[in-house]
């Protein structure tokens, strides 16, 4: 296997609804991507792109061959890739490992998806498409309502009692919110209360929509390269150094781990393995934070603090810039938004900013080495983690 | 291989008030809703069983917010019930009321099954979905 480097990134804003189509979204990213990696379209060998719902936000199927044709990257191999939120971070892993293969030299990889086009009540109907349609729909299942299950058993599995949790998950939120207004892609940038967060609408108890990301629109493309090819491309590469990607079925039939995910701690632990790396060698990681109580389910599972411990991990700063590890610096997809078949790579082009020292001022973690993404699909149908070393 | 017991076999007896699940002959766990192997230890040596409905809840939440076409059912409270076989299943609550659905008053809470909710179905379902519900126990 060779070693693969990141060597350019592009993100659209992450934005409520708007008018450019998903194929104009991706060209947006893929143009800054190509352009930060001094590439031409006619020099990228393949596109891999995650998109979970095309289908549903404008009626278009296999987007990736459209997207390929729109930037002049005439007749490449074109592949999708559906894993629900971590679509793109499925498209990124396979990208690596066909270049790490050495059958390809140079990639482009991303993901679009126009979540917030679609409104509300259509998005929600999708995005229950990532539970088990046959079995758990039937009960009127919502992503909200998974996470909030999840939420009422975290606080009695490790008894913390729900006003104590509750809090917690405020401040979760917060200090996304806190991110976002110094990220000038991020969707929600907004300063936001205390007060508010627990005052908000009630989604589905104990949730509050301060608890929720939002649907977004957006793109996300990195390029990928060969060591060999990377050196004749960038003088900072940021290097893929371990993935791990895992699955599971039906929620009821995780009973032995909820809340926690058995798709995450292997996936976890395979990309530390294959990295050599442990969680306190992590400087920063972009983790799944769809709701404030994924945050803590992650930031567990993924080792940085003990179970049922880190809604306190974050009441002291632990999981803050400066603290024990940085957790979502970018605002996470609380603020920085959720724009699904394009959330892993916007949490890639994070990482690569933050190792090159490209973040804005108050959110730039100083000297960060090794960073960490967290990208969770449907109610742990697909969890991908991935770790990058600063190259140079 | 034989298919033991198919989606819509087990809809069907739902739909009655009856709940299949599969009884693994290697290990002896309990399978439901149904695979096509053992939810514990993969064996595809599975016999049908009809499971007692009683259980005990695990976690729930009340949902105000449904998805496209659903929204009169909300509220609605969802649960995650783990049934005396030992498997947990995803099902709804009736006869509490919305506000009064809270930590003190269902978790670890014995229940047991009542008349399922029968999601008609919607352009995307290919069709109907019956949903187990369950009452407080006495």
């Amino acid at each position: 296997m060779r070693r693969v480097a990141v060597v350019g990134v592009g993100e659209t804003n992450f934005s409520g609804p708007q008018e450019k189509t998903s194929v104009e979204l991706f060209a947006e990213a893929a143009a800054e991507a190509l352009a930060e990696s001094n590439l031409k379209p006619k020099d990228i060998q393949a596109l891999f792109l995650g998109n979970a719902l095309g289908d549903f936000t404008e009626g278009q199927g296999s987007v990736q061959a459209f997207a390929a044709e729109n930037i002049g990257c005439f007749n490449i191999p074109a592949n999708r890739y559906e894993g629900a939120c971590a679509s793109a971070s499925m498209a990124v892993r396979d990208a690596w490992m066909w270049v790490a293969s050495g059958f390809y030299d140079v990639v482009l990889v991303g993901g679009v998806e126009r979540a917030a086009s679609m409104g509300t009540p259509l998005a929600t109907r999708t995005f229950a498409m990532f539970s088990d349609s046959r079995y758990e729909f039937a009960s009127g299942l919502t992503f909200p309502a998974v996470f909030a299950m999840l939420a009422h058993l975290y606080s009695a599995k490790y008894s913390v009692p729900l006003p104590k949790l509750k809090e917690q998950l405020a401040t979760v939120s917060l200090q996304s919110y806190r991110y976002g207004m110094l990220n000038p892609k991020a969707h929600l940038r907004k300063e936001v209360t205390m007060e508010a967060v627990l005052s908000s609408f009630m989604v589905s108890t104990p949730i509050q929509l301060h608890d929720c990301c939002p649907f977004s629109d957006g793109a996300a493309a990195l390029v990928l390269a060969s060591e060999e090819a990377a050196k004749k491309l960038t003088d900072k590469p940021v290097f893929v150094i371990g993935t791990g990607q895992a699955s599971n079925g039906t929620l009821a039939n995780q009973q032995e781990y909820l809340p926690r995910f058995r798709s995450r701690e292997l996936s976890a632990q395979r990309a530390y393995d294959m990295a050599g790396l442990k969680p306190e060698d992590i400087d920063i990681c972009e983790l799944h934070d769809c709701f404030s109580i994924a945050s803590l389910i992650s930031a567990e599972s993924l080792g940085f603090f003990d179970f049922g411990t880190s809604g306190e991990a974050w009441m002291k700063g632990e999981a803050d810039i400066g603290g024990k590890v940085s957790i979502n610096p970018s605002g996470g997809l609380k603020a920085k938004g959720h724009p699904i078949g394009a959330t892993g790579a916007g949490q890639v082009y994070e990482i690569a900013k933050q190792l090159r020292g490209e973040a804005e001022p108050g959110r730039q973690v100083e000297g960060a080495r090794i960073g960490m993404t967290d990208t969770l699909g449907g109610d742990g149908c697909t969890l991908v983690n991935m770790i990058f070393q600063r190259g140079w | 291989m034989e298919y033991k017991l198919s989606f819509k076999e087990y809809n069907e007896a739902l739909k009655q008030k009856k709940l299949l699940g599969l009884k693994c002959k290697s290990c002896g766990a309990v399978t439901v809703p149904p695979k096509m192997v053992c939810r514990s230890c993969a064996s595809p040596d599975l016999e049908v069983v009809e499971l007692k409905g009683d259980g005990k809840i695990q976690t729930f939440t009340t949902c105000n917010v449904a998805a496209e076409g659903r929204e009169s059912e909300v509220p609605y409270t969802i649960l995650l019930v783990e049934l005396d076989e030992g498997p947990w299943i995803m099902g709804n609550l009736v006869g509490v009321e919305p506000e009064k659905a809270t930590m003190e008053v269902l978790m670890g809470k014995k229940v047991k099954m009542t008349e399922p909710s029968v999601f008609p179905g919607d352009k995307y379902s290919a069709g109907e979905g019956a949903s187990p519900a369950f009452v407080l126990e006495a």
